[in-house]
């Protein structure tokens, strides 16, 4: 039987076994729609409407995270793709599998500058793994297994596909579908299996260090090699540091986890990289944010650097051992090598090694006071730890609460953080904790999220009330762009422009004006039974408006162009270094 | 340091800019880049001369061979190999004097000169980079209309080679 265009393309998504698609519509969309509503009424897939491109993107982001499978999304041209860059910029920056078709104005209304044509193909370029235009209908099942494909596999990525809306028109053409069942690409062929020889050279690497130190990312949980980095961790009492983008791929109560790293890490993380002498970096890229100054980073460290891209592989930092392969594949080989092999590391070095970070761990940099009468956002998240056992999906936006968040909710388990790590994206939380309710509907699902953040994705409130998401906002709200204050308290003078939030909405009318439940908490003695009532509805979208310490800041903090050894770890720090600085431009 | 990277790619609409896109994405210089479909018209081949450290260069080509549309890449600097650069060159040349100096240029360059009108002539000269700036040097005292130089491209010697 000869099929349409837009009805090609839902048997692509059928034969990828999509089963949700987010997207909104318009009118370079038309065909895809009409399909879209009949395949939904044949129980087919269901299609979620969100309320602006970029929130159907980052819920797509938000439920490939939260699950194995890829994200998909639909909007129309022009201002409906350009409103979906910045969710696939996100979706780039922290290798999230998308893929997001896009409508495009008829073939021959291309280059023309007709209503709603922008070349996204063009835009998206720098932002994607892979994109394509497609201009032919017998290319639109290829292509969207070549996208499925690329998307899903390496390093995963958003790819985007670009559709004429003509090639959808079944009065233009139809013809007999056939979607490839294999796919062999000679351009793209991702190694994943470890090299041995550098495999076997890293175990003995890792028998000679005296100050090892275990930092897995992203990739860890990408790969579903969580089982494999604890057992290696485990195996040889290596201490043990997440990037954020990593939290949860190792279990965060384990003796051996000594916190995030970087900028807003733990000292103990911090320091410990700092004097180690071989870092295993699994699935990590030493991102700025993870380095600092990388000429004063981890001074004598060597490193091992595993991952499957190989050009993170010695981008920021060289790596003495480079092993480019699938996080899980080389792990595994890994660990049968050092069975076979049974390499017993320097026991003395080692306890001399912990008892160092021991001490450091002694300074309790994640201590906090909480008084009777101003909530510090430290406890708000410290209490939604306790109330869901640690053991709910956490979205959130981009600020201190995201850094909040990271400190305080414990992981346990891998997918469970689901935050914009790489672009920063600030209304990245409500869409994304739409996406992982709808990929885990029985869970508890966390927005932790701040009064900047929120606003910048609100409307998605709509698209949780059609849907009956009972998510929980936990809007950390202190009427600032806090971390931008932050910034501006310490390296600008306390001259805060335009960061603090004049005119903020009502936070608890609004929530119940979309027909949600609406709360705002001032009294710390509030904030534990605010946060059970919100969790145990399974019902309803609870938004809970925490009115939290004004110009609280986040500790500790590794300043720009500092090393890891010189952190602040309270106001007191921060205030000597600035009159240290001053004293220094004195003497000058 | 000057490097000179040579790649295969699927001839597709869009891979050209891909990889120049990637250049000015990631800060890197572009000295010359060409292209054109290979014997296998649905392969290009193309030759880009870029300036770099060893790191950078590294980089480069990770993130060439990263382009899901780049087939293969080779550092041909890192091979004994062949450069070779065309150019045309239009000139004044109004006055025997000046005809004759022209040629004589022509001749030491084994250049050739391929148009000829009554106040132009119009050279085409092949050769690695170098001499094409040496044959431009010797010129220099005549007016020199126009200069079209296509950028190098290159090939390993011996067995070595970029094929798939």
């Amino acid at each position: 039987m000869k099929l349409s265009g837009a009805e090609i393309f839902i048997e692509c998504l059928k034969a990828e076994k999509v089963d949700t698609i987010f997207g909104y519509p318009g009118g370079a969309v038309l065909f895809l729609y009409d399909e879209l509503y009949k395949a939904e009424n044949r129980g087919d897939l269901r299609h979620i409407l969100a309320r602006h491109e970029q929130g159907a993107v980052h819920a797509a982001e938000g439920y490939a995270k939260s699950s194995d499978k890829v994200g998909v999304a639909i909007v129309t041209s022009g201002p409906g793709a350009t409103n979906a860059v910045t969710g696939i910029a996100d979706a780039y920056m922290d290798s999230v599998p998308l893929v997001v078709i896009s409508g495009n104005v008829p073939k021959d209304l291309i280059g023309k500058d007709s209503f709603q044509e922008i070349d996204i193909v063009g835009i998206t370029r720098p932002c994607v793994k892979h994109n394509f235009l497609v201009t032919c209908i017998e290319d639109i099942a290829p292509v969207m297994k070549k996208a499925f494909h690329i998307a899903s596999t390496g390093r995963p990525g958003p790819v985007l596909v670009d559709i004429p809306k003509d090639l959808t028109n079944p009065a233009v053409k139809k013809i007999e579908f056939n979607y490839p069942k294999e796919l062999v690409m000679r351009s793209y062929q991702p190694t994943l299996k470890g090299n041995k020889k550098q495999i076997k050279s890293a175990i003995k690497m890792i028998a000679e260090a005296k100050k090892p130190i275990l930092y897995a990312g992203g990739g860890v949980i990408t790969s579903n090699a969580h089982n494999e980095l604890t057992e290696f961790g485990r195996l040889y009492n290596f201490p043990v540091t997440n990037t954020l983008m990593g939290l949860g791929c190792y279990p965060s109560n384990d003796q051996q986890f000594i916190g995030m790293l970087g900028m807003h890490g733990t000292v103990e993380a911090n320091r410990a990289m700092h004097y180690a002498d071989l870092i295993i970096c699994v699935g990590a890229r030493f991102d700025d944010r993870v380095t600092g100054d990388l000429k004063k980073f981890s001074p004598d460290a060597k490193v091992i650097h595993i991952d499957i891209d190989p050009a993170s592989i010695s981008k920021n930092r060289p790596a003495q051992n480079p092993i480019v392969g699938d996080v899980k594949e080389v792990l595994q080989s890994m660990l049968a090598e050092i069975k076979e092999q049974k390499i017993v590391p320097d026991k003395s070095a080692y306890d001399a090694w912990w008892s160092e970070i021991k001490e450091w761990q002694k300074l309790d940099c994640l201590a906090y006071e909480q008084d009777d009468k101003i909530i510090k956002a430290q406890y708000v998240v410290d209490m939604l730890c306790k109330v869901t056992n640690g053991d709910a999906f956490v979205a959130s936006d981009v600020g201190q609460h995201q850094m909040f968040a990271a400190q305080y909710y414990r992981f346990n388990h891998p997918k469970r953080w689901i935050n914009s790590g790489g672009l920063g994206t600030m209304g990245f939380g409500l869409p994304a904790a739409m996406g992982v309710q709808f990929a885990n509907p029985d869970d508890t699902v966390a927005c932790v999220t701040g009064d900047g953040s929120i606003q910048m994705c609100i409307q998605e409130l709509g698209c949780s009330k059609q849907y009956g998401l009972p998510l929980n906002i936990i809007n950390l709200n202190n009427g600032y762009l806090g971390m931008v204050r932050q910034w501006q308290e310490f390296f600008y003078e306390e001259r805060y422009a335009m960061t603090y939030n004049q005119s903020l909405p009502d936070f608890v009318k609004l929530a119940e004006a979309y027909g949600h439940i609406g709360k705002r908490i001032d009294n710390p003695a509030d904030v534990e039974d605010a946060l059970r009532e919100a969790v145990e509805d399974k019902k309803n979208l609870h938004f809970l408006d925490f009115v939290v310490e004004e110009q609280g800041n986040v500790y500790p903090m590794i300043p720009a162009g500092y090393g890891h050894n010189e952190m602040y770890l309270n106001k007191q720090d921060a205030i000597e270094d600035a009159i240290k600085k001053s004293k220094l431009l004195e003497n000058d | 340091m000057r490097h000179i990277i040579s790649l295969l790619m699927e001839n597709e609409a869009g891979a050209l800019s891909r990889v120049s896109g990637l250049f000015s994405q990631r800060g890197y210089n572009i000295e010359s880049l060409t292209v054109a479909a290979t014997d296998d018209p649905t392969l290009s081949r193309m030759t880009v001369v870029t300036k770099g450290n060893d790191a950078s260069i590294e980089q480069i080509v990770k993130q060439l061979n990263k382009l899901i549309d780049v087939v293969k890449v080779m550092e041909l600097s890192d091979y004994p190999h062949i450069e070779r650069e065309m150019m045309f060159v239009k000139i004044r040349a109004d006055s025997n004097e000046v005809c004759a100096a022209i040629k004589l240029n022509v001749d030491i360059f084994r250049a050739r000169i391929i148009d000829v009108t009554k106040k132009m002539y119009t050279i085409e000269v092949t050769g690695s980079p170098e001499k094409l700036d040496a044959f431009l040097n010797a010129l220099k005292d005549n007016t020199i209309i126009e200069v079209v130089r296509t950028g190098a491209m290159g090939i390993p010697r011996g067995s070595a080679s970029l094929t798939i």
